[in-house]
């Protein structure tokens, strides 16, 4: 038997359905993995007595189940990142002014994970309430990459995982956690799957409640998995995904068997190719990947179709208007008032004053300023309602497409995972790493990435498949073509450990 | 009549728009399931949703949507049947969102008319702009504790509807007519109690001046006023403010202004460089509230007789006259009453006393109908009394008066008390004989053609037997018996 950390959801329910292995003797393999793993400060909050207690009573529910039906994850440990509420556990979504937040209630989300079966580890670091790509701006710091660069004399700085949910994908591809939920509000979980060789999936908007997730950009907010291969993410979507009477935006759609639809089989599926995405300055070894997985789905049988999203460029831009007015907004009520950090001042509005300045750090004002400023009166119609009009224009390009073809195929980031600090200065370079995924959060749609294969440096990249909305089983089949297809088993060397 | 002001510089003309703010009746919150019961222990009707929680969503209150609908027909408004909330950004203790879930752009209701009736029998039409939901905020409280503030939530997410009027009212007795009209009509559809003194109604004043004929003055909104008597003060006041300043030379700065119940006047709210921008935006965590027609229509079918068109039907049906009609619709629970009252009776005659004697006890005691220690089958009761000959017009009002204080039937109290009218001819006639014997002068002025003796006749008649004789039958004997 592979050691337990090595393991994906799939293989793992095998060995618990029969009885090879106990949810307790793969939790406690994780909880350890993790501790040893603290340099990576993936995790903001671990919970091994917790995670230990809540695999126990899967053990005792599959006996008492007495090889009858058990949850879609019974017995599987995972991370949660620190954006779900999760009751009675520290939840700070990576900010000081939650300093202390224990929520009296639990997210439908990881309300229907523990359904599931499943098994709480921890709460993983991210993006100060998700606002980032690179995991640096999180009050609790850095999360290190568990992949470094290759080869001699090279640069050896440790990477950044991606972001927001950059400790999900580190926990996954560090192998101390088997999967984790994530969120991506223009490329959060695509982004870092991409920089750590992890399958991350942002499923169509209203797909996973938000109810109880801390919101970022409500419009834009979508829940997803962070896994170690499609199978478990069709798997673990599954158990997220439904409609949520709670959450007005959620949709009231039956959940298709994601699973069943990885048949392995894309033959006359017509696969879009945009131009629009190829971008000048793209790295060679970008488009060599691009170039590689159009091959592999030619070869699977597909047909690819060129095709043009023709407001892709102003995508961007329009994020940046409507994420941070949507953001200035939500993060109002971290006032001081009712929970989290209070700053005392003279009257009210120096308390909030002085909390709001030492509860958010740099990119969070940045984003509430920019937020309130396109929202203010005189600039309301040339920023917001215009990005708006954009927004409209660019779902429109996508549903024109879907009318020729059945899903997308692009590159999910622009570059490999990039060194701490070398872009934290650059807010526009920084931002230009959603350059590829943000448009599906504009448009509501699905995506996925995929580690498709090394770069130069030998770090990770993914391809990204878009499908129509409510369409992730398409998705998911593509995804699975390629991934087989690609092959991917490279793994970081486990430097964390020998430095702990 | 003119409600001009008279000024130095000329006559000025008072502009008068109101924003009514009516709680609706509902069992829970616009966009949570908590209760919104009055007067609950602090903080004890409040949701994770009404606290702002991180990551809690609002979900739409149907019953909220179907009061705003029955709200908007019954102001004779347009219903738009797609709406769109949006997001009205401020801090504030009691805000626990840091933003108000309002209609801004695209409100459930537009356009509507109703017709207001003034003192002096004339009646005006005036517009209402638009009807909206909002959610009302918490209540700070500031007199509990020397240096702190104390914040209730219980009224945080509390359904509103904010009717916003045309600027159609020219004096502050239109508005209170308007106020009333507008009450009594959410009233008549069961959409808000319209209880001031809750805080389940209230009213944003908005006064400018100027010279008849002229643009629209600058305005200011005068914010929170809770009773009709203190909106019409502060229009007053506002009124001559205005006028002063701008004889002065000075110009009127468009703001948010308090009114002081105590001193009767009002204040800035606010200084300019505290002016909110809102930053409006539509609420991402909802979708466009969309209904169909069919839902409009299941709604309008069980809309009740309103007051204008009961008031039509009390004048050509019941042959009431206008003021009496008026009157009596100008409540609901009053004509709920009255309508009891004149079932299976003589309607003129129920609105003689449920209008007289009856309101003139009520407002003795300063009470409203609904708190009557009376019941009109009650009322009713004691007119049947009157219409079978069992007592008199004189006595039943003695009658009400007892029922009034004791809560008694009239049979009971006119059985107790011995009331019951004297028809017994034969008793009156003696009681007559009597009389006439005792006065031959006045019988003596009758046959010389004194008409008038007779009420002093009547009178002792009356006096002898209690006022319990059929005052008929003593008029027809006495004439009989002083006949030449």
């Amino acid at each position: 038997m592979a050691e337990l950390t090595e393991i994906g959801i799939a293989e793992a329910r095998d060995l618990l359905s029969k009885g090879e292995v106990s949810s307790v003797e793969l939790t406690t393999a994780h909880s350890v993995a993790m501790a040893e793993a603290q340099s990576l400060n993936a995790m903001i909050t671990e919970t091994p007595a917790q995670a230990k207690a809540m695999a126990a009573a899967s053990d005792a529910r599959r006996a008492q189940a007495d090889g009858g039906e058990v949850g879609a994850l019974e017995g599987i440990p995972l991370a949660i990142k620190d954006l779900f509420c999760t009751n009675d556990v520290l939840t700070t979504a990576g900010s000081h002014i939650l300093d202390g937040f224990k929520p009296p209630y639990e997210s439908t989300v990881t309300d229907k994970l523990w359904k599931a079966g499943a098994v709480m580890l921890g709460k993983t670091n991210m993006d100060e309430f998700a606002m980032g790509s690179s995991n640096e701006t999180s009050y609790y710091g850095p999360v290190h990459n568990p992949w470094r660069r290759q080869g001699d004399g090279g640069d050896n700085r440790n990477l950044v995982p991606g972001g927001s949910s950059g400790g999900s994908a580190t926990a996954v591809a560090g192998r101390f956690a088997m999967a984790a939920t994530a969120t991506d509000t223009g490329g959060s979980i695509r982004q870092p799957a991409s920089f750590t060789g992890t399958v991350g999936c942002k499923p169509t908007y209203g797909r996973c409640s938000r109810w109880g997730v801390v919101a970022f950009a409500s419009s834009l907010d979508q829940a997803g998995p962070i896994t170690r291969s499609v199978r478990d993410n069709a798997i673990m979507l599954g158990a997220m995904a439904g409609y949520d009477p709670k959450d007005s935006t959620s949709a009231n759609k039956a959940v298709p068997d994601f699973e069943a639809a990885l048949t392995g089989d894309v033959r006359g599926l017509k696969i879009g190719v945009p131009k629009e995405f190829v971008l000048d300055g793209m790295p060679v070894e970008i488009e060599a990947l691009w170039q590689q997985g159009i091959g592999w789905l030619k070869d699977a049988g597909a047909e690819i179709v060129d095709i043009s999203l023709p407001h892709t460029k102003y995508a961007l831009p329009a994020y940046y208007i409507i994420a941070p007015a949507e953001a200035s907004s939500n993060l109002a009520r971290y006032d001081g008032v009712r929970f989290g950090l209070r700053v005392d001042g003279s009257d009210l509005t120096e308390m909030y004053e002085n909390t709001r300045a030492a509860g958010f750090g740099a990119e969070v004002r940045r984003r509430v300023l920019i937020g309130t400023y396109v929202l203010s009166a005189g600039y309301y119609d040339a920023y917001y309602l215009k990005a708006q009009k954009v927004r409209r224009l660019i779902t429109q390009d996508f549903r024109d497409v879907y009318e020729q073809v059945d899903a997308i195929l692009t590159p999910s980031a622009p570059s490999a995972a990039f060194a701490i600090g070398e872009k934290s200065d650059d807010p526009i370079s920084m931002y230009l790493n959603d350059v590829f995924t943000v448009t599906a959060n504009l448009a509501g749609l699905p995506g996925i990435s995929i580690p498709a294969g090394l770069s130069d440096e030998g770090l990770p990249l993914g391809l990204q498949v878009l499908a129509p909305a409510f369409d992730e089983e398409t998705m998911y089949r593509i995804a699975g073509v390629l991934e087989e297809a690609a092959a991917f088993t490279a793994q970081p060397e486990k430097w964390w450990r020998s430095a702990s | 009549m003119s409600n001009l002001v008279e000024g130095a510089t000329g006559r000025w003309e008072v502009v008068i728009g109101l924003e009514v703010h009516a709680q609706v009746i509902s069992q829970s919150k616009l966009f949570s399931g908590a209760a919104t019961a009055f007067g609950a222990a602090a903080n004890s009707q409040v949701s994770l949703v009404d606290a702002g929680m991180p990551g809690m969503l609002p979900v739409i209150n149907e019953v909220a949507v179907e009061q705003a609908v029955r709200s908007g027909l019954g102001l004779n408004a347009k219903i738009n049947t797609y709406s769109v909330f949006d997001r009205k950004n401020y801090f504030y203790a009691d805000l626990p969102q840091g933003y108000q879930i309002s209609q801004y752009l695209q409100p459930i209701v537009g356009e509507g008319v109703i017709t207001v009736d003034l003192e002096d029998g004339s009646s005006r039409d005036i517009g209402v702009e638009r009807l909206h939901l909002e959610q009302d905020a918490g209540k700070s409280i500031h007199d509990r504790h020397p240096t702190k503030t104390h914040v209730d939530l219980n009224r945080s997410g509390v359904a509103l509807m904010e009717i916003v009027s045309k600027p159609d009212m020219r004096s502050a007795e239109e508005a209170g007519a308007y106020v009333r009209k507008v009450r009594a009509i959410l009233r008549y559809l069961g959409t808000c109690d319209g209880n001031m003194e809750e805080g389940s109604m209230r009213a944003d004043v908005n006064v400018s001046v100027r010279h008849p004929g002229d643009e629209l003055g600058t305005r200011a909104e005068i914010k929170n006023v809770n009773s009709i008597r203190f909106m019409q003060q502060a229009i007053h006041y506002e009124t001559s403010r205005q006028i002063d300043i701008l004889e002065d030379g000075g110009s009127i700065d468009q703001e948010t202004r308090l009114f002081d119940s105590q001193t009767g006047t009002t204040r800035p709210m606010r200084s300019k460089e505290e002016a909110h921008d809102y930053r409006y935006f539509p609420d991402p965590d909802l979708l466009p509230l969309e209904f169909s027609d069919e839902f409009v229509d299941g709604i309008r079918a069980t809309l009740p007789e309103l007051p204008d068109a009961k008031k039509k039907r009390y004048m050509a049906e019941l042959g009431l006259s206008e003021h009496d009609a008026q009157v009596l619709v100008s409540e609901r629970d009053i004509a709920v009453f009255f309508e009891e009252v004149a079932t299976g009776r003589e309607a003129k005659v129920a609105a003689n006393w449920v209008q007289g004697d009856f309101f003139a006890l009520l407002g003795k005691a300063e009470l409203e109908v609904a708190d009557s220690p009376i019941s009109a089958a009650q009322l009713g009761g004691l007119i049947d009394l009157i219409t079978d000959g069992t007592i008199s017009g004189k006595i039943a009002k003695d009658v009400l008066e007892t029922m009034f204080e004791s809560g008694q039937d009239a049979s009971v109290i006119v059985e107790e008390k011995g009331l019951k009218q004297v028809s017994d001819t034969g008793a009156i006639e003696g009681e007559i004989d009597k009389v006439i014997a005792a006065n031959a002068d006045k019988v003596a002025e009758f046959r010389g053609g004194k008409d008038k003796v007779l009420g002093w006749f009547v009178g002792q008649i009356m006096q002898a037997t209690k006022g319990k004789a059929n005052p008929q039958m003593v008029n027809q004997l006495l004439r009989e018996k002083l006949k030449p």
